[in-house]
């Protein structure tokens, strides 16, 4: 073998985080998932072959409505407040985001009460029990499991885990949060405008 | 040349010694579960779906038995509804899928000069669950009467059209078994896909831009791209089923105004892409061994990458050309045709490529090459059969017949399997360090190829003369019996192959010449490390400036960078 | 192009087409069949959805056939004329990294391959599925059922089962409609075929251009029984129509000496599941029996219908069909035989 020949000059080199792709992928898989619930929904709207439909039962959410988008921006700022190494604050504004998510948590399993014992509709009822059930109820367990996230990162905050150097993996996780606040809005125009 | 160990910046020069006390089987074991190793779970990931190429080919061959003669009594009828069932589920599921996650797993942070995988825990954890779902999904054998009557199984067919899946239909477990089969195995391959994405975007070495990676890479990164999208809505089907048939939904309840073909549709817009899922990485081994044996570098490289995602795109909007006869418009139909026929393009490229790259160069027929081009002439076939079914008034015709049986298992044996061969052979002697035997290479790929011809190129003959799929036996006045025993007779030759290229697998692990770090003479960074790599591949991160670093450091004269 | 477009083809060019084909079938014993019936094969069109369909698939065939011709010859030359050879100098050849002119001129002609192609699709998609219903069309509901195919002619008051009449040279509508799960009913040498799915009623037409009895079979799993859900085509002439019509307008005979075994299946479970007109059974969930003695089959096209065969059937439908709907009747041999008398007096 010659000797090593003259190599073209380096370039700089910098790649995406993987934290954010990898988090960014399973959002588009997400997607995908809800865009099957979303789509069946459409799809039987108004084909029940029983009652209650949803014009008979259905009340819109808008206080949950409004506290779930807010966390979105509360989750922001605390973002903000890591980046400076302001864990106080972070710290006050990440439990106000779980406070938003557990009253939306708390708002749903009012209003299926109300649908299960008043109205009668459950998933077995007809079309719209199942799909709304199916569809409201898969985006509960992502706030769910976003919920249990949320606490686990605040246990660590109370206790002083978190770090400023966190701050990369703590934007990722807001990732999936503003996510999942992202569907709701999806949701909330499919059952409760277009869907009623 | 072979040899050689070549001096790439942090290539190791020799293997570090790993004397090592001779471990108990339990501690082997132990190893083997808990690794995170990127090349470990890629070699779980092969075995597991090579096991399962076994399982799905006999129960092909049960299939094969029952179908030799007309009223024939082998199986009974409900033993052969779940052997289709669990050959075609199997082979998608648990051979093909994990075959090309393995290889990717094996190869992507290889080739790109990475140490290993960008999440290396969910690596593992996808492929257990992986496993997993297999394991639950023959778990089902055991189950009911046990294996005397097969036990639940499942039995309505790999598609599972609606309602015959639902509880009214299907009493018992065996469709639960398949659809939370799938589920569980389906959350492992997002968790890999999602892997391979941020593995290809944020860990490649130093100058391996996007448009310097291998097509290997590329091509893996758009299925994994694609499976994203395309599994997804198959878990969400499946979750749909078994809200049905466990708390009482109407999803595909036809009796409650549920839909039958709105099943079809979700099935299919993951079952059409999914084809791609599974056909593009056959094009990735083929990118990869082509060139290589034919002494050229790939013809139009930004071509066949623009092909490739062009193919991604399309095929997502293809998936109603399985339901030309369920029944949809003249303009739905109409609409079908055209996305389907245009897939054809994109795939013309590629072959047209793949004749150029060998144009011209000095092409060595060692084992990986014949199975390459074989793949090409069946490529070909199956996708000239594949554009008669896209004309859908004939499609009324060949749709469900023994044709489409024919024209798929063209493109899934005729073009991916053969591909899957062409990979093993290239790269076996990467992941062992022995070459596989050339003289039982050459009856595994003699005995394959006329097998497989005198099986399928006869199949699509038994479709015309109107022969449907998945009877379980025909009568003798249609005319189907000789065809069918020729079809059978092909089948076992191809079993038998199969059979020396599991022999040949395992004698050569023992047995097999050295391979050395560079035995094809190859240009691809996976070939600057010993054989097998050791752990984490690379002492110190690579620096690429082409696209193929080893042949700018074989010929340091003309080096590749200055033609990119 | 035109002259494969054309409607009344010769069938028979579709046969010559594959002529090992034909060889290989005629080694193959016609069986049982009483009627005069061939195997059969989407190359041998007897109707006119199917006649357009042959011609399109010809074309088809000529272009595909074209592209493997070049496109197989092309690689086989390459892998000869390119093949590495034991007296060489071990160099490496020329490397080529691509050429956009070539690679643009073979992306151009895949398109307009597609574009005629297409067009020519497109044609008889409408030509077929948006074609203007004929007046005198005849309409026949076809229900499929698990393993079974039932037949109503709603205009003309008949209900019948697996055997399918209808006149030739007049176009016929079919309904499709089921009672439980996807079918697909495919008779090739009729028309291609066409799901029947639950909730989704499907429509499609045949014009049979020559007599005959036409099979086909039920080509979408539907259950353990789908390979014998069978289907029989008889296409008759106008007259042989007309009479056919008449004589399953009639209610069931009524014969004194077959008493016995009328009461036998009029007290037993048969009447829950099966109707006879002008009787008390008056069940939907089986075939409908009134004129059962006029079929040639019974278990939809899977079994003849003759006194013994009848008689095993009734002792024992899983031995013909295994996984069928219809239960054992447990009844003894002496009363089968009476209500196969009877059954066999439903002309």
């Amino acid at each position: 073998m010659s000797a090593i020949p003259a190599l073209p000059p380096a370039e700089p080199w910098s790649l995406p985080s993987r934290g954010r792709v990898g988090m960014l992928s399973l959002i588009i898989g997400e997607s995908g998932i809800f865009t099957i619930f979303v789509v069946a929904y459409i799809y039987y709207i108004g084909k029940s072959l029983s009652g209650p439909t949803p014009q008979q039962v259905l009340d819109i959410p808008l206080f949950n409505t409004i506290c779930l988008l807010s966390s979105s921006v509360t989750i922001w700022l605390s973002e903000r407040q890591i980046e400076r190494g302001n864990m106080k604050a972070f710290g006050a504004l990440w439990a106000l985001t779980m406070a938003l998510g557990i009253e939306f948590i708390i708002g749903t399993f009012l209003e299926w009460k109300k649908l299960i014992f008043v109205d009668g509709l459950t998933i077995h009822t007809n079309l719209f029990g199942t799909t709304f059930y199916s569809l409201v109820g898969l985006h509960a367990t992502h706030v769910v499991v976003g919920l249990l996230m949320l606490t686990l990162v605040l246990i660590f905050t109370l206790t002083g885990h978190v770090k400023e150097s966190h701050c990369e993996r703590i934007q990722v996780l807001a990732l999936y949060w503003h996510f999942v606040d992202g569907v709701w809005v999806v949701v909330f125009t499919v059952v409760y405008i277009v869907g009623r | 040349m072979a040899d050689q160990t070549l001096p790439i910046a942090g290539s190791l020069d020799i293997t570090p010694p790993r004397v090592k006390e001779r471990a108990t089987a339990v501690e082997w074991l132990h190893e083997w579960v808990i690794t995170t190793d990127h090349k470990r779970l890629g070699i779980l990931y092969i075995v597991y779906a090579t096991f399962f190429l076994l399982v799905g080919g006999l129960e092909a061959m049960l299939i094969r038995i029952q179908l030799i003669k007309p009223d024939n009594h082998f199986l009974s009828p409900g033993a052969f509804d779940q052997m289709f069932t669990m050959h075609g589920t199997t082979m998608v599921f648990l051979m093909g899928m994990p075959l090309l996650f393995g290889f990717a797993n094996y190869l992507v942070p290889l080739m790109i000069g990475a140490r290993d995988m960008a999440f290396p825990r969910l690596n593992a954890f996808s492929f257990w669950l992986t496993a997993f779902g297999g394991l639950l999904l023959y778990y089902s054998f055991i189950g009911g009467y046990g294996l005397y009557g097969m036990g639940n199984a499942p039995d309505v067919a790999w598609f599972a059209y609606a309602p015959l899946t639902e509880r009214a239909f299907s009493p018992g477990h065996s469709t639960d078994y398949w659809a939370l089969a799938l589920i569980v195995s389906g959350f492992g391959t997002l968790g890999t896909a999602i892997n391979i994405i941020a593995t290809v975007l944020s860990m490649r070495c130093r100058g391996m831009t996007l448009l310097r990676m291998p097509l290997f890479v590329w091509l893996l990164f758009v299925v994994s791209g694609m499976t994203l999208v395309t599994i997804t809505p198959l878990t969400a089907c499946q979750i749909m089923l078994v809200i049905d048939r466990y708390l009482g939904g109407h999803f595909f309840d036809t009796q409650a105004g549920g839909s039958a073909t709105i099943w079809a549709h979700f099935f299919w817009i993951f079952g059409h892409p999914e084809v791609y899922v599974l056909v593009l990485p056959a094009f990735a081994i083929e990118n990869e061994v082509i060139p290589v044996f034919s002494r050229k570098a790939i013809f139009g490289y930004p071509a066949m990458v623009a092909a490739s995602v062009g193919i991604a795109f399309i095929s997502m909007g293809v998936w109603a050309h399985h339901m030309f006869t369920i029944g949809m418009t003249s303009v739905g139909n109409t609409f079908f045709v055209l996305s389907t026929m245009l897939v054809g393009i994109p795939t013309g490229i590629k072959i047209f490529n793949w004749l150029a790259t060998i144009w011209g160069g000095k092409v060595q027929f060692r084992p990986p090459m014949l199975f390459a081009t074989a793949f090409l002439f069946q490529f070909l076939i199956a996708g000239l059969t594949g554009i008669m079914l896209a004309v859908a008034p004939w499609d009324w015709q060949l749709h469900n017949s023994y044709f489409l049986i024919a024209h798929f298992h063209y493109v899934l044996v005729g073009a991916i399997v053969m591909a899957f061969f062409a990979g093993f052979y290239y790269w076996y002697p990467k992941i062992i360090g022995r070459m596989l035997d050339e003289t039982l290479a050459k009856w595994h790929f003699w005995l394959f190829v006329i097998g497989f011809h005198i099986t399928f190129d006869t199949m699509h003959f038994v479709g015309l003369l109107g022969m449907p799929r998945q009877i379980y036996t025909y009568e003798a006045d249609r005319g189907w019996g000789t065809l069918n025993t020729v079809v059978s007779i092909g089948g076992f030759i191809q079993a038998i192959a199969v059979l020396i290229f599991a022999y040949n697998l395992i004698h050569s692990y023992f047995r097999g010449r050295i391979a050395g770090n560079d035995p094809w003479d190859a240009w691809t960074l996976e070939w600057s490390t010993p054989s097998p790599p050791p752990d984490y591949n690379f002492a110190t991160d690579p620096v690429v400036h082409s696209r193929r670093p080893l042949w700018d450091l074989k010929h340091p004269d003309d080096p590749d960078w200055k033609y990119e | 192009m035109i002259s494969f477009m054309r409607k009344h083809g010769a069938p028979l060019i579709g046969l010559k087409f594959w002529p090992a084909l034909l060889l290989l079938q005629c080694v193959q014993p016609c069986a049982w069949a009483q009627q005069k019936h061939t195997p059969p094969s989407i190359f041998a069109p007897a109707s006119t959805p199917a006649h357009d369909i042959y011609g399109l698939s010809l074309f088809t065939l000529g272009i595909t056939g074209g592209i493997f011709v070049v496109v197989a010859g092309l690689l086989t030359f390459a892998i000869i004329r390119f093949r590495g050879r034991q007296d060489d100098d071990r160099s490496e050849p020329p490397q080529i990294y691509g050429s956009m002119q070539v690679e643009l001129a073979w992306t151009v002609v895949p398109v307009l391959i597609v574009v005629v192609l297409f067009l020519a699709t497109a044609r008889i998609i409408f030509a077929v599925q948006d074609a203007p219903k004929p007046a005198d069309a005849l309409d026949v509901t076809v229900v499929g059922h698990q393993f079974w195919w039932e037949y109503r002619y709603p205009k003309l008051g008949i209900v019948t089962a697996n055997e399918l009449h209808v006149p030739v040279d007049r176009a016929t509508y079919l309904h499709l409609v089921s009672a439980d799960v996807m079918h697909s009913f495919w008779v090739p040498e009729l028309n291609g075929k066409t799901d029947v799915v639950p909730n989704h009623p499907n429509e499609m037409w045949i014009q049979p251009l020559q007599t005959g009895l036409f099979l086909g079979q039920c080509a979408q799993f539907c259950g353990p029984e789908h390979a014998k859900m069978l289907i029989r085509v008889y296409v008759d002439t106008p007259e042989e129509f007309e009479a056919w019509v008449k004589h399953q307008q009639q209610p069931a005979v009524d014969d004194a000496a077959v008493a016995q075994g009328r009461h036998l299946f009029e007290t037993q479970a048969c009447t829950n599941c099966h109707a006879v007109n002008g009787t008390s059974a008056e069940g939907t969930f089986g075939p409908d029996l009134t004129h059962l003695a006029s079929r040639d089959t019974i278990a939809s096209g899977a079994v003849k219908n003759n006194p013994q065969d009848l008689h095993e059937w009734i002792k024992d439908p899983d031995h013909f069909k295994r996984g069928v709907l219809m239960p054992p009747m447990q009844l003894s041999d002496a009363q089968i035989d009476q209500v196969v008398a009877y059954l066999d007096t439903l002309k």
